[in-house]
């Protein structure tokens, strides 16, 4: 029995992990597609930043300045696609496309040019690393029994990224229900024609959107390369910035149920790391591909409209052309 | 895809070759500065890759070996784009269609040669189909979009046929995963082969027959979609779904359909690189050319021949690259990458950020003129 | 300003008209939409502004609340000459806009619509109390009852025009410009609405009302302007005038440009509607149980004022929008919502469709010429093998077509955006008169045509009737209907108000017609 619980709190722990920058980018994605601007850069984003994370970490020895520079290149990322799409009218999944692409080949040609390892950058350390913080007491309560490995595994020894990825949610459900900018951008999504009228700027709306999109996909980034690990891997992001849109998707655009969409995709693969290889009466092994498979197939059952409808904003995907 | 059509007073050529070179040129510009920021001659770059593609005539071979995976996958892009729908699944469509293509090959020992291959070839369509069409129907029943749904399809294929290749058709007694070698009759002949057979040398290349069969599919997409009427009621629906629909044209079956036909062209890869190539199945062989079709097929203007030379670009600056990475270690193929996504970029997201400056800089020098009779 | 009858109400003293308008001038390109428009609306009264299509009304007003800029002339609020430069700032100038097409999100409530752009502070809440305690207040002056947490989506549509007109009081509006407010409202809603606008004028606010229906203005109104093509055409006391000087000022006594033709002898029925129903694709139910029938060698005109189900009743009889219920025989052929046939199967039948909006439906813009002069056509072994299309004797055949109706210029293989109106109208005639079918539906086939295409237009349509075809011809040009039609039926507000043969038809009955008053009813 105590074993038991001992997995359940370590597959805790590890969902807690994993789930980090998928909330971060699912976060981002919703500002976005709120706005009515598809993104599927979010995969983009996230390597992106953790490029410029590291390289600035590993040359400057600051975590903090790594930070800044994932933030402000994810946020520079943002504002190409804010340009093509918000002010030139481009079509928003090619113009997406185009920045995953051209990240993935970015980051490695530029890692290789100037650190000379392979494409990555070197490892990171120390003050240059992001590191777990300690809560008080948590090594002393760690023998109680329930809470003890509670306290100690699950709420203490988180990188704080993990922590603001968490407080992100309530945040950005106060900031989209109850502030005046929530109002607006709820309402570009919908029905642009509407807030044109009332006399605000539909594109400047967007822009601002996207703008918060580059900042938590930038600490997002930031989290996988001098977090999470000790440097930028080639394709590190591995398709996380996808799951975050499925979870998105799964999510109908509304912070809290994305947040535990998130935790859901994130818990199936803590889930499956321990259960690689274990017999499961009745069914057998799962096979690890399959659910490596699961939270893509679930959110296309999902966008097959089996389960619930998952309606996206009204004006989602379509450029907002003054009618004069 | 936004269409946003400013009235021209300009020729065609302005519009169908002068912007998309323009486009083009900002992008290798751009990838220049990228060269010179690392620290590299871009000029002495760019004439290393251009002879690493065309220097010798086993490097043209390896050249055309890459751009027959980008003729299927440009034209599974571009089939879908004349219908409206934007297919990023083909990555996914080309690794079951060489699921399809492998477990011919597997199969199949002890036939003759040619029945075979065209067995091969035909499940390659078909397979490749087969994983379209959930996401065609999607769109087509249900109004789900069949961008995030061809997403999600290509990481579970990749998740799918990992399994595979891992637990079932892995070589007994192996470690790596992927199948055994097929037998010689399922091998598709090199096209050094081939020619040495007609007398003519070429240097050992990966370059098979497949380029052939590429070339034939460029030409029957031409004729479907120009030609039959099948094509016609696709580009209706594309351009049109009020008109199609009042000419009495099913937009949904049509849309289905192009997935269907977008699928099967991409599925085709699997014959240059499962049975023209590896001969085997191995995981990940499709590395990316479902994406470069998305740039072959912007690039081409959707149309066959715009494609085969995008293509032919492509499959330069891929074997160029890696020619490249010889002699300049800095320079590898992510910056072909890095390549892709500004042609990308620029042929298509951008595509109308300079267009308007190039049709007045032409009125300017060369004064427009009315097309057509526009006053009676 | 021809046949402008007395002067504008002018109270006996003092207070400046809350809104006039002194000379105002309108060009799109070579169109004159409104020219020389002068009018003052007083403070605390109901003003009507009625004309047909094209009057330059909705041009008129979108000056007003600043959505144009007029090329000439001036106006005056309060007294005050004043420049509009936006919707923003007519606002602030106490001029207030009710769209005929709602400016609203739908899952948001009432009170966050109404805040939306108008909201105090960067929190919502103290924004949402503040609109709330406004929202009661209006709701007792001037009976605008709405919940105002109920979202949009679950609101009638009267209800939702309720908001739009909250959402103007709220930011401070004066004078109410309501655009064609009753289009979409059931009678009990338009009773409803009048109380509201009765009570707004009562506590002193100005409305004005844009309409082409009679009955609201001599029911609401205070003082009514005519307009007619751009000009203003009279300006009077609703007390002092009537429908029908209202109906002829609104029409006019234009010239006629009467096509030279024979009486029809109709033949058989080739059409039969009996009691059809259609909704639009909002659910609204745009035709509401009409019934006519349609003879060989006739040509049946609907005429009517645009939006009162003509468009709906077209693409339902072409296959084009499903039918509610009622039905439809076609040459013996019954079709009705459970047995429905499509726009190819209509073909198959024997039905041509020339459709209203030819670069929205009846053409591709981006195809060249050949290529849309096939569309709807596509099957036909003339044009197509078992696989290969027959290019060469397609675009001898467009050449051919292109011909025989003098489509400039005559080159099937340039891009049909390039084909100026005329030339676009006349590829889509030719290519649905061509197939020989037995009924041709044609709407608007003028719209955007110059005067020499019109007459060819014209002659090439009394040819086909003169065949023994049947034609229904759906038409805003009264000139048109006059002109070609054999008989004629005005639609109005999704039904039929009167039937009359070219013989008996002017466009004083008619024009009573199309604002919505029946023949011999009391006036």
């Amino acid at each position: 029995m105590e074993e038991f619980f001992t997995m359940i709190v370590l597959i805790a722990d590890a969902t807690l992990r994993v789930s980090t920058p998928l909330i971060l980018a699912a976060l981002a994605g919703l500002y976005a597609e709120r706005s009515g601007v598809v993104d599927i850069a979010l995969e983009g984003k996230l390597l992106g930043a953790a490029f410029a994370a590291a390289t600035v970490a590993a040359v400057t020895h600051s975590a903090w300045l790594g930070l800044a520079a994932g933030i402000t290149f994810a946020v520079a990322l943002a504002m190409i696609h804010a340009y093509a799409c918000v002010t030139h009218k481009g079509d928003q999944v090619v113009s997406g496309m185009a920045i995953n692409i051209l990240v993935a080949g970015l980051g490695p040609t530029l890692a290789l040019a100037w650190f000379r390892q392979g494409g990555q950058t070197p490892r990171v350390e120390g003050a240059a690393r992001f590191h777990p913080w300690s809560w008080p007491g948590a090594e002393a309560v760690a023998d109680i029994p329930v809470i003890g490995p509670i306290y100690f595994e699950i709420i203490s020894g988180h990188n704080m990224f993990v922590y603001i990825a968490v407080l992100c949610v309530p945040l950005t459900a106060w900031v989209i229900y109850k502030t005046r900018f929530g109002l607006r951008l709820r309402a570009v999504g919908e029905s642009p024609e509407a807030v044109d009228t009332a006399g605000i700027s539909v594109d400047w709306m967007r822009y601002q959107a996207l703008i918060v999109t580059g900042i938590l996909c930038g600490i997002g980034g930031t989290y996988l390369s001098i977090a999470q690990n000790a440097g930028f891997l080639r394709n590190m992001s591995a398709g996380q910035g996808f799951i975050a849109l499925a979870a998105l998707i799964f999510g109908k655009w509304r912070p809290w149920p994305t947040m535990f969409a998130c935790f859901l995709f994130a818990f199936t693969d803590a889930v499956q790391t321990r259960l690689q290889g274990v017999d499961i009466p009745g069914i057998g092994i799962i096979p690890v591909q399959f659910i490596q498979a699961l939270p893509f197939a679930l959110t296309v059952i999902l966008l097959a409209g089996f389960v619930g409808k998952a309606v996206a904003p009204r004006a989602s995907g379509i450029p907002y052309i003054k009618e004069r | 895809m936004i269409a946003l059509a400013p009235p021209t007073q300009v020729p065609r050529w302005v519009t169908h070759v002068l912007v998309p070179v323009t486009n083009l040129l900002v992008a290798f510009v751009i990838a220049g500065i990228i060269i010179a920021a690392i620290g590299e001659d871009p000029f002495k770059a760019m004439k290393l890759l251009v002879l690493g593609a065309f220097g010798a005539s086993d490097l043209i071979g390896f050249t055309l070996y890459y751009t027959t995976n980008f003729i299927f996958t440009g034209l599974a892009v571009a089939i879908a784009f004349h219908c409206g729908l934007f297919n990023i699944g083909g990555e996914g469509q080309a690794y079951v269609g060489g699921l399809g293509v492998g477990l011919v090959g597997l199969a199949f020992s002890g036939w003759p040669a040619p029945i075979v291959i065209l067995i091969a070839i035909a499940a390659s369509m078909a397979f490749g189909a087969a994983w379209a069409f959930i996401p065609g129907y999607l769109q087509a029943k249900r109004g789900s979009h069949v961008v995030i749904t061809t997403i999600m399809f290509n990481f579970i294929a990749a998740a799918m046929i990992t399994y595979l290749l891992v637990e079932v058709l892995i070589q007994p007694g192996q470690q790596a995963p992927q199948s055994r070698e097929f037998d010689a009759n399922a091998w598709l002949p090199f096209m050094h082969d081939v020619l040495r057979g007609i007398g003519i040398n070429m240097g050992q290349s990966s370059l098979n027959l497949s380029f052939v069969i590429a070339l034939i599919a460029a030409f029957l997409v031409w004729v479907f979609i120009w030609h039959t009427r099948w094509g016609y009621e696709i580009r209706t629906v594309g351009a049109n779904q009020a008109a199609a629909v009042y000419a009495g044209i099913s937009p949904s079956r049509n849309i289905i359909l192009a997935m269907l036909i977008s699928g099967g062209l991409a599925g085709m890869v699997g014959i240059n690189e499962i049975i023209g190539v590896h001969h085997r199945l191995i995981l990940d062989f499709p590395a990316g050319f479902g994406f470069v079709g998305i740039a072959v097929a912007l690039m081409g203007r959707n149309h066959p021949l715009g494609i085969f030379f995008a293509a032919l670009l492509f499959g330069m600056l891929y074997q160029g690259g890696s020619e490249l990475s010889f002699d300049i270690p800095t320079i590898t193929r992510d910056l072909v990458v890095v390549i892709q996504g500004l042609v990308i970029l620029f042929s298509g997201a951008m595509e109308h950020v300079f267009r308007p400056h190039i049709i007045a800089a032409y009125i300017r020098i060369v004064g427009g003129r009315a097309v057509g009779a526009a006053a009676e | 300003m021809t046949g402008l009858e007395t002067d504008v109400a002018t109270p006996i003293a003092e207070a400046p008209p809350a809104l006039e308008l002194r000379g105002i001038d309108k060009w799109f390109g070579p169109v004159h939409a409104n020219s020389g428009v002068s009018f003052a609306v007083p403070r605390g009264s109901i003003h009507g502004i009625i004309g047909e299509n094209g009057a330059g009304k909705s041009t008129l007003m979108s000056i007003v609340y600043g959505y144009y800029q007029a090329d000439a002339g001036q106006i005056l609020v309060n007294g005050t000459a004043v420049k509009i430069t936006g919707p923003q700032n007519a606002l602030s100038h106490g001029i207030g806009m009710v769209h005929q097409h709602f400016m609203l999100v739908e899952p948001f409530t009432v009170l966050e619509n109404v805040i939306l752009g108008a909201e105090t502070g960067r929190i919502l809440a103290p924004s949402l109390e503040r609109a709330r305690a406004e929202l009661e207040r209006l709701e007792r002056d001037y009976s605008l009852e709405v919940n105002p947490d109920a979202t949009i989506e679950t609101l009638a549509v009267g209800l939702r025009q309720r908001v739009e007109i909250l959402k103007a009081l709220y930011r401070g509006a004066d004078i109410l410009i309501l655009d064609e407010p009753t289009g979409v409202l059931t009678p009990q809603e338009v009773d409803q609405l009048f109380d509201i606008l009765r009570a707004l004028r009562d506590q002193g606010k100005t409305v004005i009302l844009i309409t082409h229906k009679l009955r609201e203005i001599m029911a609401l109104t205070d003082n009514v302007t005519v307009m007619r093509q751009g000009e203003v055409v009279a300006n009077v006391k609703t007390a002092e005038t009537s429908r029908e000087k209202l109906a002829e000022l609104m029409v006019g006594r234009s010239v006629l440009l009467r096509v030279e033709k024979t009486v029809a002898t109709p033949g058989a029925e080739v059409l039969a509607v009996q009691d059809l129903s259609v909704r639009d694709g909002q659910g609204v139910r745009r035709v509401k149980g009409v019934s006519f029938d349609v003879r060989a060698g006739e040509i049946l005109g609907i005429a009517g004022v645009a939006g009162n189900g003509q468009s709906e009743l077209l693409e339902a009889l072409a296959g084009i929008r499903p039918i509610e219920s009622g039905s439809i025989r076609f040459k013996g052929t019954e079709i009705d919502a459970t047995h429905m046939r499509n726009a190819r199967q209509m073909r198959e039948l024997g039905m041509g469709h020339v459709p209203e909006d030819r670069q929205r439906m009846g053409l591709v813009v981006s195809f060249q010429a050949n290529e849309s002069s096939i569309l709807g056509h596509q099957d036909n072994p003339k044009y197509t093998g078992a696989i290969l299309m027959r290019q060469s004797a397609i675009v001898a055949d467009v050449a051919e077509k292109m011909e025989r109706f003098d489509v400039r210029p005559s080159n099937p293989l340039l891009r049909t955006s390039a084909f100026s109106g005329g030339n676009q109208q006349k590829i889509v005639l030719v290519r649905e008169m061509d197939q020989n079918p037995d009924l041709l539906l044609v709407g608007q086939p003028t719209r955007g045509v110059d005067i020499g295409a019109i007459e060819f237009i014209h002659k090439r349509l009394i040819a086909m009737r003169d065949q023994g075809k049947a034609i229904l011809l759906v038409s805003v040009e009264l000139d048109e209907i006059l002109s070609l039609s054999d008989r004629i039926i005005v639609m109005f507000d999704g039904g039929i108000v009167g039937e009359v043969s070219q013989a008996e038809a002017d466009e004083r009955k008619l024009g009573l017609m199309m604002a919505g008053e029946r023949l011999g009813a009391a006036a």
